[in-house]
């Protein structure tokens, strides 16, 4: 079943230096109980393109008329964009859909204890007693690996470490049983430790909870270890997808073969580093067609500078978004 | 390579007081302890750990920015030798100029109101090195191309580059004065991924050209293997391990190490969940457990690993290591990419 359905994604900021497009035409779908990885790097709009799901940007955001986002839950078929008030948003935020941030200090009030922030979004999401949602609450504590969960829930954010605030986070994300999980750098502040242990534990309760997971990361080796299916964002597009095995095996993109050579891979010390060369644009040049033609290294001048390069299939379950792609794939 | 360590740490300690606030008792963190480790010239050495580790304070302790408690830093070029711990204040000025910081955030090190130029002309004015404005410009410059920036971007503010050439110019501020030995503390952490090759290379190149020593403090294992080529690993304070990069990564000796190289995830999507799993977190520099500092999340420890504290052990070919049972688990713990 197709949990999750977003057609033509347009997204544009209004700032003081000018309108500026964060992302461009972005399509894809989820189904449940799968995962996928947005990639990208920063100002990519994997970060914006999460948030538009839940309609969290700010009011600057301008979404196009053709933007379509339906979310398909058991009791019918969600139009997110037709959702105005916030009212009417509680059943897609903190209800259908979660979001787990990247700095979980930043998530947590401060001064409310992380049962109290748990509890509350039971009583109002699941129209719970505030016992059963503490007892609940308590459970998540202990599924995610919290120690002595009885104890913790009454601490504040700043009383745990790093690691176990994550953890925290996942719980109370989890605890209202979303159907659709979003992960937003979940592991990025963490140590490699303590992110193995975090990896390890989202996995298992994909099989458990059977949600759709939206797992966003620069880091192609976290999604290598997590997704089933990879989107790969440049400058707001998405520039390739398909499984995660054809993605990191056989990149058909000059930006996501770019990206795989620059990072360091420890079966073989003497490879160099290769950079993309140039620097990403700002959002405020954006480069006219395809948006990666200033530092693709097989660019054409006269045509990537100018016309806008469409998704082509290189398998069934692979397709980029260039120029050299299709004539490769025509001329075969 | 010279064999002469171009700094040279015997049994370093650098001792914290927190709280002793008002309703907190004043408590000692020991950052860093016992810590024995030479810096051979001309070397890329890198330092890794996770948070919690030291590795921070032990490279602020080396360019006298943090206080401290006990043991020697010796810092030796062709020029110089300086006890770091006691230098006078004109020593100190020079020892300054010879020792160099590059940061971890391009962002936050550069100042918005100053021009690139301004920037990175700063330390030759502060130390007076440079006595004319030509001789300045002509420095700034200098340095300026070898960082692989042009004459335009220097009349130009912080705010108009992208966070690879703003690191790019940090790196020309801390070069400019010629420094002997330069520690980059997590300098390619807050790059993406296709900028964060590009000033690595950028890093090693300089190294090459200059003859200069890099300390390279990192948290990522994978960027480390590729750029340098001596290793020391720390946990909660302490030297677990130190050996050649290769060395390093081929044979790890000590557990922690072992499980820091497993935990990076790999880029094999066939290859899941192989990793060797450690338990639990670091444990508070506060309250560090006794005996070895690992034991509460090694799976290896014994009863000895509780009460007593390993020392480092030389293996030979430079490589050391402090773990009470490593020639025993030689077997266990290799080939580290598995």
């Amino acid at each position: 079943m197709t949990l999750l359905n977003v057609e033509n994604l347009t997204l544009e900021f209004d700032t003081d230096e000018g309108r500026i497009t964060a992302v461009d035409d972005v399509s894809f779908d989820l189904e449940a109980g799968e995962v996928m990885g947005l990639v990208g790097e920063s100002g990519s709009g994997k970060s914006v393109t999460a948030k538009a799901l839940m309609k969290l940007n700010p009011d600057n955001a301008h979404y196009s008329p053709n933007t379509k986002i339906t979310l398909t839950l058991e009791t019918g078929a969600i139009d997110v964009m037709s959702l105005r008030s916030a009212n009417e948003m509680q059943v897609v935020r903190g209800g259908a859909v979660s979001m787990i941030f990247q700095e979980p200090m930043a998530s947590f009030a401060p001064a409310i204890s992380i049962g109290d922030q748990m509890i509350e979004q039971l009583q109002l999401h699941k129209k719970m007693t505030k016992r059963d949602a503490r007892a609940l609450s308590i459970e998540m504590l202990n599924r995610v690996g919290i120690s002595e969960a009885g104890k913790r829930i009454d601490q504040y954010a700043f009383e745990l470490s790093g690691g176990m605030r994550q953890r925290a986070m996942i719980a109370m994300a989890l605890s209202t049983s979303p159907k659709l999980l979003i992960a937003d750098e979940p592991t990025t502040a963490l140590d490699v430790t303590i992110q193995a242990q975090v990896i390890a534990l989202m996995k298992d309760l994909v099989t458990e909870y059977g949600m759709g997971i939206i797992f966003i990361t620069h880091d192609l080796g976290v999604i290598a270890q997590t997704a089933d299916k990879v989107a790969v964002m440049y400058l707001g597009r998405i520039v390739e997808r398909g499984t995660v095995r054809d993605v990191i095996r056989t990149p058909a993109h000059p930006y996501t073969q770019g990206l795989l050579n620059a990072l360091p891979n420890l079966e073989d010390l003497e490879a160099p580093l290769m950079p993309v060369p140039g620097d990403i644009p700002s959002p405020l040049e954006r480069p006219p067609g395809c948006v990666f033609h200033t530092r693709c290294p097989v660019a054409m001048p006269g045509r990537c500078d100018r016309d806008i390069p469409v998704m082509v299939k290189v398998s069934p379950d692979h397709a980029a978004a260039c120029f050299a792609v299709e004539d490769r794939m025509r001329a075969s | 390579m010279s064999d002469k360590p171009v700094i040279s740490i015997k049994d370093l300690a650098v001792h914290f007081p927190i709280g002793g606030g008002l309703f907190t008792p004043k408590v000692m963190v020991q950052a860093v302890e016992g810590i024995t480790l030479d810096i051979p010239r001309r070397s890329f050495f890198g330092l890794v750990g996770e948070s919690g580790s030291g590795k921070t304070t032990l490279g602020r302790a080396i360019l006298k920015a943090a206080p401290i408690t006990r043991g020697h830093i010796n810092y030796a070029d062709d020029e110089v030798s300086y006890d770091v711990a006691s230098l006078d204040k004109a020593m100190l000025k020079d020892y300054r100029k010879r020792a160099q910081l590059i940061f971890q955030d391009p962002y936050a090190a550069l100042s918005p109101r100053m021009t690139v130029r301004d920037i990175i002309a700063e330390p030759l004015e502060v130390m007076g090195i440079t006595k004319t404005r030509e001789e300045t410009d002509k420095r700034v410059r200098e340095i300026a191309a070898k960082c692989r920036l042009n004459l335009e971007h220097l009349r130009r503010f912080p705010h108009a580059f992208s966070g690879g050439q703003r690191q790019r110019i940090s790196i020309a501020r801390a070069l400019v004065a010629n420094p002997r030995f330069v520690v980059a503390d997590e300098s390619v952490a807050a790059l993406d991924v296709s900028i964060q090759a590009d000033v690595l290379n950028l890093l090693k190149s300089l190294q090459d050209d200059l003859g200069l020593t890099f300390l390279f403090i990192s948290h990522d294992l994978s960027v480390v293997a590729h750029i340098c080529d001596h290793v020391a690993v720390m946990y909660l304070g302490r030297l677990v391990e130190t050996a050649p990069t290769r060395e390093l990564f081929a044979a790890p000796r000590h557990p922690y190490t072992k499980a820091l190289l497993s935990a990076i995830p790999s880029l094999d999507p066939d290859n899941r969940g192989t990793a060797q799993k450690l338990e639990g977190e670091i444990p508070s520099p506060t309250n560090p457990p006794p005996g070895c500092k690992f034991q509460t999340r090694c799976p290896f420890a014994i009863d000895r690993c509780r009460v007593e504290e390993p020392r480092l052990e030389n293996l030979g070919l430079e490589h050391d290591v402090a773990c009470h049972r490593w020639k025993e688990l030689a077997d266990v713990l290799a080939p580290a990419t598995a």
